[in-house]
């Protein structure tokens, strides 16, 4: 039977990784390129690799002291502004799973060379909520297989109702969670990557009502994320979520082997995934 | 360790190709990406990848007149073949995906959607899933445990002749992972994207 995935988050700003707060708080935690082969060994399911830079513009000297002693592509770097594409390039070889990439696309001509890259999805989040046909035309010319609509969802304490965010989360588009879900999945999405702006970073679990509600009413997989803290809420995505795929960024980060050990968990969890 | 192996990635702008050759450079395999005819008559295995709908993948293999330049290759001159998701799909005789299309005609067969009206499964298939091998070919030798890879897809090959078959995976019903039959080979899943399983099934390939 079909393994349920576990897939590491990796976010980029300026070319270095970095953990995410709330979507507003972003600290430092090293060289996007490394961590590759680690995963890769690991046995992460997939890699997603997620441009959160805003500025369009990359500071390339801190880049560069950060993952300059591990890449040769010091000069090629420097010299193209847009080096999330080359990031994605240095990856793509060691990356022997498949890699998501996503940030910042706003036409098929990004998508075309990411995927010429080496990318094997994208990740369209704010560009499918401007132009929704958008959705339509990629999937159309590269195949819904790849094509990855990320859903930020905020939840109102006060109105206690669920929205969808764009622009890194920062404004709201009127769109309810499930609809919005279900008309992505209607224009030829592959994929949903259904993130809690309330949860990013907090460790305190996913949105459990919030992925329930949207993987009972979709026919595409959803892939949980925001808010892992420990290994037991990846467990509770699956589970309780019912979300076909679990993914987490900050609880990778810091721990050694991270990845076997939450994978270990699983399976005494009941989970059968892949070890 | 494969010199001999000259091998040709069909390039017929549905693929992707990229991944397929890094999989290869992992195993010191320089591969050509090409659609020229002359470069793939050099060839002694061809890849076919694929992803995408299978009308746009024939239409385009037509365009350049590399449908027939396969068959001739495959079935006249004997080249082994490996089908990669779409490129196995498009082995087949009939096609089911937005109408009905033509395929290649290599291994007689027909492609349809999975069925996931009682299993309710969502579609497409997407993630790791274990293979049932089946049968002694040579292209799963040397597994000493059921293997496992990277599936993506909503629709599978229904070969007329079972005998072709060399690996099941269950998704609701039984979908048929990997094709043997002489020099032709196709699997359903993306070998290039399996990790170790996966690199094990490409290293049996270039070993035929």
């Amino acid at each position: 039977m079909l393994k349920p995935r576990l897939i590491p988050v990796l976010l980029l700003k300026n070319g270095i990784l970095v953990r995410s707060r709330t979507f507003n708080f972003h600290q430092s935690t090293g060289d996007p390129i490394g961590q590759v082969e680690r995963f890769v060994s690991w046995k992460a399911d997939e890699l997603i690799y997620l441009d959160i830079t805003r500025s369009g513009m990359y500071d390339v000297e801190k880049t560069m002291n950060v993952i300059g002693s591990t890449t040769s592509k010091k000069n090629s770097l420097s010299e193209i502004p847009d080096n999330f594409v080359d990031i994605i390039r240095c990856i793509s070889p060691k990356c022997t799973i498949p890699l998501t990439a996503g940030g910042g696309i706003r036409s098929l001509d990004n998508i075309s060379l990411l995927l010429k890259n080496g990318a094997d999805k994208v990740s369209i989040n704010t560009k499918a909520l401007e132009e929704p046909s958008f959705i339509e035309s990629a999937a159309k010319k590269f195949g819904s297989q790849c094509i990855v609509v990320s859903v930020d969802v905020k939840y109102d304490d006060i109105s206690h109702q669920y929205e969808v965010y764009s622009e890194f989360g920062k404004k709201p588009t009127g769109h309810e969670p499930v609809s919005w879900c279900q008309e992505v999945e209607k224009l030829g999405a592959g994929e949903i990557l259904l993130n809690s702006i309330n949860r990013d970073g907090t460790g305190n679990g996913y949105d459990l009502p919030l992925i329930k509600k949207v993987a009972e009413k979709v026919s595409i997989p959803v892939i949980a994320l925001g808010g892992v803290g420990t290994f037991a809420h990846l467990a509770e995505g699956l589970i309780k979520g019912k979300a076909d795929a679990v993914a987490a960024a900050n609880v990778f980060h810091f721990t050694e082997h991270s990845i076997i050990n939450a994978k270990k968990y699983m399976k005494s969890a009941g989970i059968d995934v892949r070890i | 360790m494969f010199e001999s192996c000259k091998v040709r990635i069909i390039d017929y702008g549905v693929g992707n190709t990229a991944s397929v050759s890094n999989a290869l450079s992992l195993l010191g395999v320089k591969a050509v990406i090409t659609k020229d005819k002359k470069e793939i008559e050099k060839s002694t295995h061809l890849i076919l990848p694929g992803v995408g709908s299978f009308g746009e993948g024939m239409t385009n293999l037509k365009k350049n007149g590399l449908d027939n330049l396969i068959k001739n290759q495959v079935l006249s001159k004997g080249k082994k073949i490996l089908g990669i998701c779409l490129g196995m799909q498009l082995l087949a005789s009939k096609g089911f995906e937005y109408g009905e299309h033509d395929g290649l005609e290599i291994i007689p067969g027909k492609v349809i959607k999975i069925d996931n009206s009682i299993s309710k499964l969502h579609l497409p298939h997407i993630g790791w899933n274990n293979v049932n091998l089946i049968g002694n070919h040579k292209i799963t030798r040397g597994f000493e445990k059921e293997p496992i890879f990277y599936f993506v897809h909503s629709f599978h090959f229904v070969p007329e002749n079972n005998e072709c078959v060399a690996g099941v995976c269950d998704y609701g019903e039984k979908i048929v992972s990997i094709l043997e039959h002489q020099n032709i080979f196709g699997v359903q899943f993306h070998p290039e994207k399996s990790h170790d399983d996966g690199f094990h099934i490409l290293r049996n390939f270039l070993s035929i």
